[in-house]
């Protein structure tokens, strides 16, 4: 039996390629503004395309994170002077990623090729998670069981992560002790 | 003489008004409730910031400020991380790093699974501080360079 059934896949199908579009929009439109929401609405996708695949978890984070991201980028980054982009053609740049991106289609179709069936992973540990997360953490929810409980350090590295980076972002960015002009 | 108002219109402020405590109450609870349904610390947090970030937008940075300001979210992102940091330390008092060592409970009630709804609290606290800091950072910090 698949993974993704046939329902599902009538869903995602048309949702993957929404996206890809959304992403194409992002990159080549001229206006600041209007590649901003398209990157929101390439994410919005990824939400329900979570959602489709029985992962609610992760579509809300996906949701509240993509939300956030749009409001950083439209308050901090549209008000600058910088209203479009103006890039011209050029055919050497062209060319020269067309190769790269037919050698990496070349050994990604050989790469692709060797990788387990989708939702049938190789490692047997995922499945003792499944089995006897409820057992051992007593969490209901399998993902919160896994995030804190077996695999507690991955999520404290994380959080020090984003720790970091709040104190990196506010070192650079403070008023205090900043030299006036 | 009222002084010039600061944020968007009324229209915007008055439904601000009536719908940031039900987004705030809604960031606890998706915490508090992460080890039964989806959801957890950094979602629930992530929706907690963006409850004040709403606030920011619609009432301008001042009133923001009264209810939470810099000084404020930085000291609870710390409480957060040494919380987060103190609950995996105390494991080793049990036996390991990480260890769980509260009673589990009865699954699918709200007082079970031991440290984890604790964590989630932790990790509420640091990514709901930390993320507010970072938008007041990127938007406020430079209006505020501007007018002067």
């Amino acid at each position: 039996m698949d993974f993704v059934t046939l329902q599902e896949a009538v869903q995602l199908y048309p949702l993957l390629i929404f996206m890809i579009l959304a992403a194409v929009v992002a990159v080549e439109t001229k206006d600041l503004l209007s590649s901003v929401i398209a990157v929101g609405a390439a994410g919005l996708g990824l939400s329900v395309a979570f959602l489709i695949l029985k992962a609610p978890d992760l579509a809300i984070t996906q949701l509240v994170v993509e939300i956030l991201c749009l409001i950083l980028l439209i308050r901090a980054t549209i008000k600058r002077d910088i209203p479009s982009l103006n890039r011209g053609t050029d055919y050497a740049r062209l060319i020269s990623a067309l190769i790269f991106v037919l050698i990496f289609l070349f050994f990604g179709y050989f790469a692709l090729r060797e990788l387990p069936p989708f939702g049938k992973p190789y490692l047997k540990v995922a499945t003792e998670y499944l089995n006897q997360g409820l057992s051992k953490t007593g969490a209901a929810n399998l993902v919160t069981s896994v995030i804190l409980d077996f695999r507690g350090y991955d999520t404290l590295g994380e959080a020090t992560v984003l720790f970091t980076a709040v104190m990196g972002v506010i070192v650079v960015l403070r008023k205090i002790g900043r030299i006036k002009k | 003489m009222k002084e010039p108002e600061q944020g968007m219109t009324l229209i915007v402020k008055v439904i601000t008004r009536l719908t940031v405590g039900f987004i705030l109450l809604f960031g606890i609870y998706i915490v508090l409730h992460g080890h039964l349904s989806p959801g957890g610390g950094f979602a629930g947090g992530v929706i907690v910031a963006l409850s004040f970030i709403h606030l920011i937008l619609a009432y301008g940075g001042k009133f923001a400020f009264k209810k939470l300001d810099q000084i404020k979210a930085s000291f609870l992102e710390n409480i957060g991380a040494i919380m987060f940091l103190t609950i995996a330390l105390l494991g080793i008092i049990g036996g390991f790093f990480f260890l769980n060592f509260l009673n589990k409970g009865e699954p699918f009630h709200l007082a079970s699974a031991g440290i984890i709804p604790f964590c989630n609290i932790a990790i509420c606290l640091k990514v709901g501080a930390g993320l507010f800091l970072i938008f007041i950072a990127l938007t406020l910090f430079k209006i505020g360079e501007k007018k002067r």
